[in-house]
Parts: structure tokens; C-alpha cells; sequence
């Protein structure tokens, strides 16, 4: 694969996606809170640089496609208290989903 | 902080009495601020930048403020076709108004009478500048970004806004490539206003989404 590469997307709107459970050390672009919690790709976003290669001064490539994927707060935390219909849409890069 | 009295000048009386004070800005530069000047002083010294660029540059970013994101809703409301350009692809549709499409991809979210859209960045202080100017201190503050995921509803009602609970919350953490801006909804009895005087009625609060316009 040349440096210039963009990774295809794996998933479209609609599909259900689970955030990896993982914690690399360094820079990392997907917030703690979500990490593990199952949400549905609201859009692809486009392919960007993987920001978690360019905070190394590496190139980013091949680039990583982006989603806004949303998940419901009442999953996110049990105890919420607001309406069951709430969402936080959070923009995650490929490498951290996996199909749910 | 507390003062005796108000006054222009001194020339009257004796002290002493208290006046509000701050204290100096004369501490050593941090790390990053000497980085800051080093590297200036040598692109000027190579003669990549001149003192004046760095200082227009500096006035440019001041000069932003949320009149633009304003003139961008206002269009939206009084211009259907506008608004449904705007809510597919935001950067092309704020150059139709004259700005500057931006550094960054712009995602517009649009409260409806079912959905109120609000914008944080968890991670560290993301914010759709070139459209809003500087992000407020509150934005950029721990407890907002913490808190406005967790319990986005009360947080609201703290910036003054009580959401009946059939309207949806829908939080969008700004954490990566996007930035966003709320496209709020056009207040009632606002039917005879020009597209001027409605952008007057858009705030910056309304577009970050911890407020509603009002009629006025």
C-alpha cells in the first residue's frame, strides 16, 4: 500500500458499531467515556491523516476514514437521568470501531 | 473586588484606600512562550514573515466574531434553498454569504421542534472560529466539557434553558476533523423582519446551542 493511501470505509450510515475498549498510551483522538459502548454510524465524514500518528510528526497515511457515529446516553450511562431519546454524536476514526 | 469610592484621579485627597488590583503580567515566559518568540524572531530574521504579517494576523483573528456565523443563520431562515445547501455541505454554502469557507469541514446541525442540538469539545477546546470569533472561557473549562455529555439537560438549565423532556438533547462532541454550528430556529413573529435584523436577533450562545434566539 503506498504512503499516499487512503483506507476504504467498512461502514456506511445506519450501521450498528462498537468502540474498541482499549487504552494505547500517547496521544489519542477517542474520548475515554465511549470507549466500549455500541452506537449507530450517523455519517462518514471523509478520510483524514490518523491525528494519533500525526502527534509523532508521522505522516497519518494511509489516511483514516472518519464517522460521526451516535450513541444513546441512557447506554452510555445507566443513570441518566434526562429523555430516553438523547443522543452525543462523537467523531471516531475507523481503527477504533468495530462492527456491533 | 471592593472599592472605598469611585473616582477619576487622585489629585484631591490622601490615600490610603483600596483599588482593585491584578497583579503584574512581569513572571518569567513559560517554556512554550520563549518558544514562541524564539521561533518568531527567526522567521522574521529569515525574512519568512514580517513583524507586520504576524500582527495582521493577530487583528484578523480578533476581527472574527459571531456576526458571521449570524449573517450564515440568518440567510438559512429567509432562504430555503440556501439553508438545505447549508445543512448538506457547510463550507461551500458560508462562501455563498461572503466568508471565508474555513480550515477546518463544517457540519451544521439544525434544531427542530423535536431535536436541540449542543456542541462541546471534550477532548480540548474545538470551536468553528473562523465562523464565532474566540471560544468563550466557559467552553473551553472542564466542567463544561465533562459535564455537558453527562448531564447535558442540567447543564442547559444552568445556561437558562429548561427543554420540555419531548424534545430530544442531542450533544455533538466535537473531538476530530469536524467543527459545527447550530443552525437554531427562527423565533415566532419574526415574519417581518429583514434578513439584517433577524441575523441582529443570532447570538453566539444560540449557535453553540446553550441558547434560543429571541424576538428581541
Amino acid at each position: 500500500m503506498s504512503e499516499a493511501a487512503a483506507l476504504p470505509a467498512l461502514f456506511k450510515s445506519g450501521d450498528p458499531v462498537k468502540v474498541r475498549f482499549a487504552h494505547p498510551p500517547g496521544h489519542v483522538r477517542t474520548p475515554y467515556y465511549i470507549r466500549g459502548h455500541t452506537g449507530v454510524i450517523e455519517r462518514l465524514c471523509g478520510n483524514y491523516p490518523n491525528p494519533e500518528e500525526l502527534a509523532y510528526a508521522r505522516s497519518g497515511r494511509p489516511t483514516q476514514p472518519l464517522y460521526r457515529v451516535r450513541f444513546l446516553q441512557r447506554e452510555i450511562w445507566p443513570d441518566y437521568s434526562g429523555s430516553h431519546t438523547d443522543t452525543v454524536d462523537v467523531e471516531i476514526y475507523q481503527h477504533w470501531l468495530q462492527p456491533a | 473586588m471592593a472599592t472605598d469610592h469611585d473616582h477619576a484621579d487622585h489629585d484631591d485627597h490622601d490615600h490610603p484606600h483600596p483599588h482593585p488590583t491584578r497583579p503584574d503580567d512581569d513572571g518569567a515566559l513559560s517554556y512554550y512562550q520563549a518558544m514562541e518568540v524564539a521561533v518568531r524572531e527567526l522567521l522574521i530574521d529569515k525574512g519568512i514573515l514580517s513583524a507586520d504579517d504576524v500582527r495582521r494576523q493577530v487583528e484578523d483573528m480578533d476581527n472574527r466574531t459571531p456576526a458571521r456565523g449570524a449573517k450564515v443563520v440568518a440567510r438559512a431562515w429567509v432562504d430555503p434553498q440556501f439553508k438545505a445547501r447549508l445543512l448538506a455541505e457547510g463550507n461551500p454554502a458560508v462562501e455563498e454569504v461572503g466568508l471565508d469557507r474555513g480550515p477546518y469541514k463544517l457540519v451544521v446541525v439544525e434544531n427542530t421542534p423535536d431535536v436541540h442540538n449542543v456542541i462541546v469539545c471534550t477532548l480540548c477546546s474545538c470551536y468553528p472560529r473562523w465562523l464565532l470569533g474566540l471560544p468563550p472561557d466557559w467552553y473551553k473549562s472542564r466542567s463544561y466539557r465533562s459535564r455537558m455529555v453527562r448531564e447535558p439537560r442540567v447543564v442547559l438549565r444552568e445556561f437558562g434553558l429548561d427543554l420540555p423532556d419531548n424534545v430530544a438533547v442531542r450533544v455533538h462532541d466535537s473531538t476530530a476533523d469536524m467543527r459545527y454550528l447550530v443552525l437554531p430556529m427562527r423565533p415566532a413573529g419574526t415574519e417581518h423582519l429583514s434578513e439584517e435584523q433577524l441575523a441582529a436577533l443570532v447570538g453566539r450562545d444560540a449557535m453553540v446551542g446553550v441558547a434560543v434566539p429571541a424576538k428581541s
